[in-house]
């Protein structure tokens, strides 16, 4: 029988820079999930779904809202939507690996907790980035037009969003470490989140009192945002909504990493 | 390698309104020197694993210091993770990556370079029988093999000491016998220090240079298994005689070996701990045959650290253990 024996003397363990952290973790995750068919596939056909069977019932209303296509609307909503959602399931596989003992295992490496967190968020908003590309240019075969920039500005807002809820999601994560626990917490959060940003239907539509529950929800200001710059109309709405993305960005990231670096979560 | 003064863990557990404080570990000094295989003894909930969890750096102890492998787990953190391997009673790959993979980017986190990560991680998969494994998934793998793959991941940045959590629980006799060979290996070939948990006490028998006996969150001894097993007095001596009425006699005659003592007897067997029983059997066969009691079987038991466990706290290691 085989013992192990000494290994060459030239293994050194050293720092690694905090970049270096985070490209491993990200790495490994993606490679992951790229295995797992069932997250590209349902990845994927989420927004197409959404397009497809959603979509339709809207055009009759675009006159109502303004505008001459309604997947001008609707895209900017679905693109928040995928958000919010997307990135807060994300925590489930952070608690699968916690039952494997993986983060443990790379809690006692000496590379940065805040990367061990980085590295996941940046898979989930790559996710987000695939799928939200996607549905821009499904909407656009649809019949969707706007700028570029106005696009590209939409899907960044997005992925502050995403990268924030995959944040809160980890952390949340972290701290339970079950999906029981996590299952309603996320779900009682999201559905009124949901229903109150517009996300399906503008609140313009709305009567008084839900148009002011909705004013109260920072997200609905996102989704305004976005839609604005996808009608090219860069006044006021986009200023604000950019102001909350970087703001719910910045505390979501501040209660992640406060949370991984914790001694004993 | 490892020094701990009055390293302490206590949790506020509630109880309805009742705030109470729970030490699971109540204050503990340890001292391993390199190149020992030290373990770490105790039944389930003695504060085994969270001892370990603050000598590398999971938990923060809420009193006492600790340095480890010449570094404090307080200040230096990041230099102890360094200087570590820990492998937990969880495991510490994905069920679904590939095993090859899982080693090489564990190497990475250390700072080694994925090719340096690839050859070490090569080389430790031949040596722990883990040849034909490194595409394998981990969930495809048997429970030895995993553990195997789990100090394989523990050892890829080659520490000089290495933690090991109740490394061989869930094994099959076979796997266990096959990793202790493993384990001992890791200090008479490449000189590390090993500092394991387990509730088997053949194991800590089999493995370890010194044990550290934990009950409770305190350590309640710490010695050498042989001495350990000194401790209790004697080995215990058990003669089956032919005849139940002879029994009176040879309780006498064994009661003499050791002063102070009498001999249990129950029906035919008489038993009593005789201490350096070896050596005064041949006088004691002597003497009951003269007497004319016939000796159906003689039985001596050198004590198991069960027997010192139950000696030292006066609960049996088994019962906890179940």
């Amino acid at each position: 029988m085989s013992t192990v024996t000494a290994a060459p003397p030239a293994i050194r363990p050293q720092t690694v820079s905090f970049l270096t952290a985070t490209r491993i973790v990200f790495w490994r995750q993606l490679r992951i999930a790229l295995r797992n068919p069932a997250w590209v596939i349902i990845g994927l056909v989420q927004p197409v779904l959404y397009l497809v069977l959603f979509g339709p019932l809207l055009e009759p209303l675009s006159k109502s809202f303004g505008v001459d296509n309604a997947y001008t609307i609707f895209v900017p909503g679905l693109l928040v939507q995928l958000g919010i959602f997307g990135a807060l399931f994300a925590g489930f596989s952070l608690v699968a690996e916690w039952r494997a003992g993986v983060i443990e295992a790379e809690r006692v490496t000496p590379a940065s907790r805040t990367a061990l967190l980085f590295g996941r968020i940046l898979r989930d908003v790559l996710q987000l980035f695939v799928q939200g590309v996607v549905l821009i240019a499904l909407g656009f075969a649809f019949g969707l037009r706007a700028s570029i920039g106005g696009m590209v500005f939409g899907l960044v807002l997005t992925l502050l969003l995403g990268a924030s809820c995959a944040a809160a999601s980890n952390a949340l994560a972290l701290v339970t470490k079950s999906e029981d626990v996590m299952a309603p917490v996320i779900n009682s959060i999201a559905l009124p989140v949901l229903l109150l940003s517009g996300i399906l239907l503008p609140l313009t539509l709305a009567p008084d009192w839900l148009k002011v529950l909705g004013d109260i929800m920072p997200t609905q200001h996102i989704v305004a945002a976005i839609r604005a710059a996808f009608t090219g109309d860069w006044g006021w709405e986009i200023l604000w909504g950019s102001i909350w993305s970087v703001v719910i960005f910045v505390v979501f990231m501040w209660i992640g990493t406060r949370t991984f670096r914790k001694e004993n979560a | 390698m490892i020094h701990a003064r009055g390293l302490a863990r206590s949790f506020t557990t509630r109880k309805g309104r009742e705030k109470s404080e729970v030490h699971a570990v109540a204050g503990v000094d340890i001292d391993v020197e390199a190149g020992e295989i030290v373990g770490f003894l105790g039944p389930n909930g003695a504060g085994k694993t969270t001892t370990l969890r603050m000598l590398t750096t999971l938990l923060k102890p809420t009193a006492g210091s600790a340095t480890v492998a010449g570094y404090d787990v307080a200040t230096q953190p990041e230099l102890v993770r360094q200087s570590i391997g820990y492998v937990s009673q969880a495991g510490s790959t994905q069920p679904e990556a590939r095993a090859g993979e899982e080693v090489v980017d564990h190497g990475m986190l250390y700072g080694i370079p994925k090719a340096q990560a690839t050859a070490r991680g090569k080389e430790l998969f031949g040596q722990l029988e883990l040849d034909g494994l490194w595409e394998r998934q981990p969930k495809a793998m048997s429970g030895g093999q995993r553990r195997r793959l789990d100090i394989a991941m523990g050892l890829v940045h080659d520490p000089q000491l290495v933690f090991l959590d109740e490394p061989t629980t869930g094994l099959d006799p076979q796997a266990r016998a096959n990793l202790w060979t493993h384990i001992s290996g890791l200090r008479t070939e490449r000189g590390m220090t090993v500092f394991l948990t387990t509730h088997y006490l053949d194991e800590a028998d089999a493995l370890c240079d010194r044990i550290l006996v934990i009950d409770h969150g305190e350590i309640v001894a710490a010695d050498t298994p042989d001495a350990l097993k000194g401790q209790v007095a004697g080995d215990l001596v058990e003669l089956v005689v032919g005849d139940a009425a002879h029994a009176a006699r040879a309780a006498t005659a064994l009661s003499a070996l050791a002063p102070g003592e009498a001999a249990a007897v129950d029906g035919t067997s008489v038993s009593l701990r005789v201490p350096g029983a070896g050596s005064r059997l041949p006088g004691l066969v002597r003497e009951l045959d003269a007497a004319g009691v016939v000796l159906a079987s003689i039985d001596v038991r050198r004590p198991t650290l069960d027997d010192v466990f139950l000696h030292l706290t006066g609960r049996s290691l088994r019962e906890d253990a179940a």
